[in-house]
């Protein structure tokens, strides 16, 4: 393409029309705030105020029945430092976000990669991985307690199918967590599915047919140009996937209920536990607030590095 | 599509993807097909090992032993009520915002934007012991069926959703400002604009959240725990965790009240599928 020379002058700047005067309590003023009401009322009293009554709360004793909250100071805060139950579900939560976050994103990207083409009935094998997204948490649960039932579930059959003892699965202490981590996985890949296949639509075929014809296999072909233009979906997921990871809770409940031998005691998990069954509000309000802390961290973390990785296409 | 073999004229009649595809979706269907096929087994199949995968006679029995030995009927009843007064209340309210947000200006309008966002922030964990006691004195204060263990405690807390609010007022955005200066113009009010202009074009948008509130509402669980006891206020997911407690080995039967509790939603998944598609694509892509 040729650019034209610019020998004229450049036209000058279009005059900007004069601004209306804005009356903060003109008729818009009242209708906006008109509006916006109903919203705010609603997110004030159950969005906003309770960040403020859960912080109070952390630093007073709650049982959640009697109207006396004496004051504790910071010992609900220490109190955690101390508590073995809650070191131990703070590990219990870092194993499964550990493994659950990038296990639910590589089958999520293998399974769009193998769904991202146009053959027949593409739609019918899409809907398959789809619908796992419209199970119940509780239904999912129920279903792999049956799956992976010690004496009669499908999953021990494969296994002995392929001379694989029968395991004991969700009933033992060191096998559990894992369980759960294929569990919400297969629960998750919808949803992960979606998310990869959207952003496998958004990269250009030009691209790929021009790399094909500079020779590159579709290997090289999927490392060098799909995978990075999948950044943004890959850090969505990322962020997405962990901060759903750090509040696992249904799961838990449906399956194990924390245990054998609290083995699967995830930080939500023993927080409701201390809140609405050992009525101890105070110092649910403060593991609350301390798994709040890290969620920020580990977000603003991520966002962190992914600037600092992003391939900028 | 079809496939050339380097050296041979010999073409498969079908894409070879096929052969990929096929047991990549079975294995993904598979916990739900082993679902199904249970809740037609008799408890002696059932309990057999190797597993009986295909019953001698499907027992539809467990079906109505099932829906006769705890109140389905009841919990699917609450799950549609509580779902359908969340939606439209979240359609209604997040709609006003959302457009006041995206094309009125008023005093504190950024401010005030900023800080709802900033709720989308905090975990659920952290707002749902304060909840519980607000709902609770809404119960003692303002109306009983507000309160605890009542269907009510369940729609309160979420008639209205930041993330709603923030997802319409990202599309009215793109709503060619033009057609509603001419509505303006020609005397029609702020609130005939959004109702006569900017919703019709936005039902896209609507359909799409639409889609999310009732995923999001008919699947709750952790809020209905908390503040639902008695067996007539429970939603689906509640009640079926409640008939898992007093079933938890009879698995014919806690299949089949597993495949009644999963069908609505299954079939309202798989017929709007688009916008649940949408739903997650757009959240991921744009938020």
């Amino acid at each position: 393409m040729v650019i034209a020379e610019n020998t004229k002058a450049p036209p000058r700047p279009a005059p900007v029309p004069p601004r209306r005067r804005w009356r903060p309590w003109g008729a818009d003023g009242v209708t906006g705030w008109a509006l916006v009401t109903p919203a705010v009322v609603l997110i004030g009293i159950f969005g906003l105020l309770p960040v403020l009554m859960s912080l109070q709360l952390s630093f007073q004793h709650s049982d959640l029945l009697t109207p006396e909250t004496p004051w504790v100071g910071f010992d609900n805060y220490r109190k955690m430092a101390d508590d073995p139950v809650f070191l131990e579900a703070i590990k219990h939560t870092i194993i499964y976000t550990a493994l659950f976050v990038p296990g639910t994103m590589l089958v999520g990207l293998l399974v769009a990669a193998a769904m991202n083409r146009s053959v027949r009935f593409i739609s019918v094998y899409r809907t398959a991985a789809y619908i796992t997204m419209a199970v119940s948490t509780i239904s999912q649960g129920i279903i792999f307690l049956w799956l992976t039932d010690r004496d009669y579930g499908l999953v021990n059959a494969a296994l002995n199918g392929v001379g694989v003892p029968s395991q004991p699965f969700l009933a033992s202490p060191s096998q559990a967590i894992y369980v759960i981590v294929a569990m919400t996985i297969w629960g998750w890949t919808g949803f992960s599915v979606i998310v990869y296949l959207a952003a496998l639509q958004g990269v250009p075929a030009e691209l790929h047919e021009a790399a094909a014809i500079d020779g590159a296999k579709p290997f090289t072909r999927f490392r060098t140009i799909t995978v990075p233009l999948l950044g943004p979906a890959n850090l969505f997921l990322l962020v997405w996937l962990t901060i759903n990871a750090l509040q696992l809770f249904d799961e838990v409940y449906a399956t194990t209920r924390g245990g054998p031998l609290r083995a699967t005691t995830v930080i939500v998990y023993y927080l409701w536990d201390q809140a609405f069954v050992h009525f101890d509000a105070g110092y649910a309000a403060a593991m609350a607030y301390a798994l709040f802390v890290v969620i920020l961290l580990v977000t603003a973390v991520q966002f962190r590095l992914a600037r600092r990785y992003a391939h900028h296409p | 599509m079809t496939v050339d073999v380097a050296g041979s004229r010999w073409r498969l009649p079908f894409s070879p993807w096929h052969l990929v595809l096929i047991p990549l979706s079975f294995l993904l269907v598979v916990p739900l097909l082993w679902m199904l096929i249970t809740s037609l087994e008799t408890e002696g199949e059932a309990n057999h090992f190797p597993p009986v995968l295909f019953p001698a006679k499907p027992r539809f029995a467990n079906y109505t032993e099932a829906w006769a030995q705890a109140p389905f009927g009841h919990f699917f009843l609450n799950s549609l009520t509580v779902t359908v007064v969340v939606l439209v209340s979240n359609l209604v309210v997040c709609s006003l915002a959302g457009y006041a947000f995206a094309r009125i200006r008023f005093l504190g309008r950024g401010t005030l934007f900023v800080v709802l966002m900033a709720t989308l922030m905090v975990p659920f964990q952290v707002t749902m012991i304060p909840v519980f006691l607000i709902v609770k004195w809404f119960g003692v204060n303002v109306w009983e069926g507000l309160g605890i263990d009542h269907i009510g405690a369940l729609m309160l807390p979420n008639l209205a959703t930041a993330f709603g609010i923030f997802f319409l007022r990202q599309f009215f955005q793109t709503v060619p400002v033009e057609l509603e200066e001419a509505a303006r113009v020609d005397g029609t009010s702020r609130l005939g604009v959004l109702f006569k202009i900017v919703l019709p074009l936005s039902l896209p948008a609507m359909s799409t959240l639409a889609a999310l509130t009732v995923l999001t509402s008919w699947n709750d669980f952790l809020w209905p725990l908390i503040v639902i006891t008695s067996e007539d206020q429970m939603t689906v997911p509640l009640g079926l965790s409640y008939f898992q407690g007093a079933h938890h080995v009879q698995w014919p039967l806690l299949m089949a009240a597993n495949v009644m509790s999963l069908l609505p939603m299954l079939l309202v998944f798989i017929g709007a599928q688009r916008y649940f598609v949408q739903s997650v694509a757009s959240t991921g892509i744009k938020g």
